[in-house]
């Protein structure tokens, strides 16, 4: 078993190319990483979402706004 | 690589870039402190997070795209031309990656691009990439107390590694068109970075609107002072000192500029003209001097205005600052911060702008500006070493300056920030800006610290009996 694509150091360093292994498996690695990056915005948009409805429920009322802000300073 | 001076060539400037990506990451480490200085308390966390974050999301999206459209769209494309092969660029390319400048393994790249690229891609695009930071954290602070995470996250990704790539290939680059047919001049990104970032953050707070309480009911804006003016210095101290990194990654180390017979080894701007880091360093000092004299004056010693101005006078003489004399920078970077001081006031009482840290003013205005006065300063120079291109003019400057600040900079930010604001998806609730956007957190740990206190109390029998 072998993951990379040259054996050893030994010889013409120019003969070697990418260091990485599994060489040949680049595009699949980027669609994996598009869906991570598209997923990632998709699931925060969500949560986020879902969190502020939380929050507006919990402050719909003046009085629990009032008590936070007086705690407050600033 | 051939031999040995070239392999020392190759090996000093990938270790230029790196160093360059070292003292850069510090903009953005002053960012998040000014940012955080600058918030009220009830939003620290949400601030720090939200400008956090961009750096991995802009990072992965430069990756996966950002870099390949630098090299992909000099001709617009279908401006002059179409689009450029660039096939170390492409994501699934082999050189994106730890690779010994040998045989390519795939049939896309020849032998010279393998030992072109081999060492220089990473650091290159790391160099890129903390620009595209730059850009998107300039609009973070703009924004800061209202804007929904998630929005700014994706804005942040289309400034960062979109738009403002777009305007690197078209106006920052050897052969962008508008290099070659505007003679657009802009050696250390007046224009390219900072208008573009200020155009764009404008275009997002016309539609985002101001902070609760910014504006009286006749219209009148109040000031919100920042938490900690000791957090808002130390950033932009901070933020100078990674200026540094950026000026000098915006130059290509060295590389023989004679034109015909014998060897001259130089730095170049990106248009790959010479200079040196001692020109740009004189006049990176003397614009800063410029520009803070000028803002203190103004400001009436003000701290955020005076370090603030520090940086509107370097972006001012920035598009020049390969070319100018020391004075001339200093002049500009001071006519400049009287410029975007001046504009931020108005455009904020005339068009209730809530702009909470001057990053339109200080970034967009003093960027325009400093485009445009190049344009009259360098009138008739080269705008790079291809004669064939058009030379540097006050109208080739002028179209440059509305193509970053207004083309690519406001029109996608207002658009967007339209699209996401009809969504219901970039402002944040007003009972929670007025709760304050850590309120969550705030009520969680209060909470956690209360089970501690009490854990505590309950434990004391069992201490002092064993004591």
């Amino acid at each position: 078993m072998m993951t990379g694509s040259f054996e050893n150091f030994a010889g013409t360093i120019t003969d070697i190319g990418p260091l990485y292994p599994f060489v040949g498996s680049e595009m699949v690695m980027c669609i994996i990483a598009v869906a991570f990056w598209l997923g990632w915005h998709i699931s925060e948009l969500r949560i986020e979402k879902r969190e502020y409805e939380a929050e507006v429920e919990k402050f719909s009322d003046a009085e629990e706004i009032q008590r936070h802000l007086d705690k407050r300073a600033d | 690589m051939e031999s040995e001076l070239s392999s020392l060539t190759v090996i000093f400037t990938e270790f230029y870039y790196w160093v360059t990506v070292v003292f850069m990451f510090l903009i953005h480490v002053g960012f998040c402190i000014y940012e955080v200085g600058v918030s009220r308390r009830k939003n620290h966390l949400h601030t720090l997070m939200k400008n956090t974050m961009l750096v991995p999301l802009v990072t992965v999206t430069f990756f996966l795209f950002g870099w390949w459209i630098y090299f992909a769209f000099p001709n617009g494309p279908w401006i002059i031309g179409g689009l450029v092969d660039a096939p170390w660029a492409v994501p699934w390319s082999e050189l994106m990656g730890a690779h010994m400048g040998g045989t390519p393994a795939g049939d896309s790249l020849s032998a010279e691009d393998t030992m072109f690229w081999a060492r220089i891609n990473g650091v290159f695009w790391a160099a890129f990439l903390l620009f595209s930071w730059t850009a998107a954290s300039i609009v973070s602070g703009a924004c800061i107390e209202r804007i929904r995470s998630s929005a700014f996250w994706i804005l942040a990704v289309l400034i960062g590694s979109v738009f403002w790539i777009i305007d690197a290939s078209w106006g920052w680059h050897a052969e962008g068109w508008m290099v070659q047919k505007l003679g657009y001049h802009d050696a250390y990104a007046s224009g390219v970075i900072h208008a573009i970032a200020g155009g764009f953050a404008l275009g997002i707070l016309i539609v985002l609107g101001p902070r609760i309480g910014k504006f009286r009911d006749d219209g009148t804006p109040r000031v919100i002072p920042p938490t900690n003016p000791w957090f808002v210095t130390i950033g932009l101290f901070m933020i100078f000192t990674g200026f540094w990194g950026f000026y000098a990654a915006c130059n290509v180390p060295i590389i023989d500029v004679q034109d015909g017979e014998g060897v001259f080894f130089s730095a170049t701007n990106i248009y790959l003209a010479p200079t040196s880091l001692s020109a740009i360093t004189f006049n990176f000092l003397m614009s800063l001097s410029g520009g803070m004299m000028a803002g203190y004056i103004m400001s009436r010693g003000d701290p955020f205005w005076t370090y603030s101005s520090g940086l509107a006078g370097i972006i001012a003489a920035s598009a020049g600052n390969d070319l100018y004399h020391p004075i001339q920078a200093m002049l500009i970077g001071a006519a400049g911060v009287v410029v975007m001081y001046k504009l931020h006031y108005w455009v904020e009482k005339t068009f209730k702008i809530d702009d909470a840290v001057g990053a339109v003013a200080v970034h967009g205005y003093a960027g325009f500006f400093g485009v445009c006065v190049a344009g009259f300063m360098l009138w008739g120079y080269p705008s790079s070493p291809n004669a064939d291109f058009a030379p540097i003019t006050p109208w080739g400057q002028l179209a440059g300056a509305v193509i970053m600040f207004g083309v690519l900079g406001l029109l996608p930010g207002f658009l967007v920030a339209k699209l996401l604001a009809r969504r219901g998806l970039l402002r944040i609730p007003a009972v929670v800006e007025l709760a304050g956007l850590d309120v969550s957190a705030e009520v969680e740990a209060e909470q956690q610290r209360r089970n501690l206190g009490r854990a505590e109390r309950e434990a004391i029998p069992s201490v002092i009996s064993d004591a």
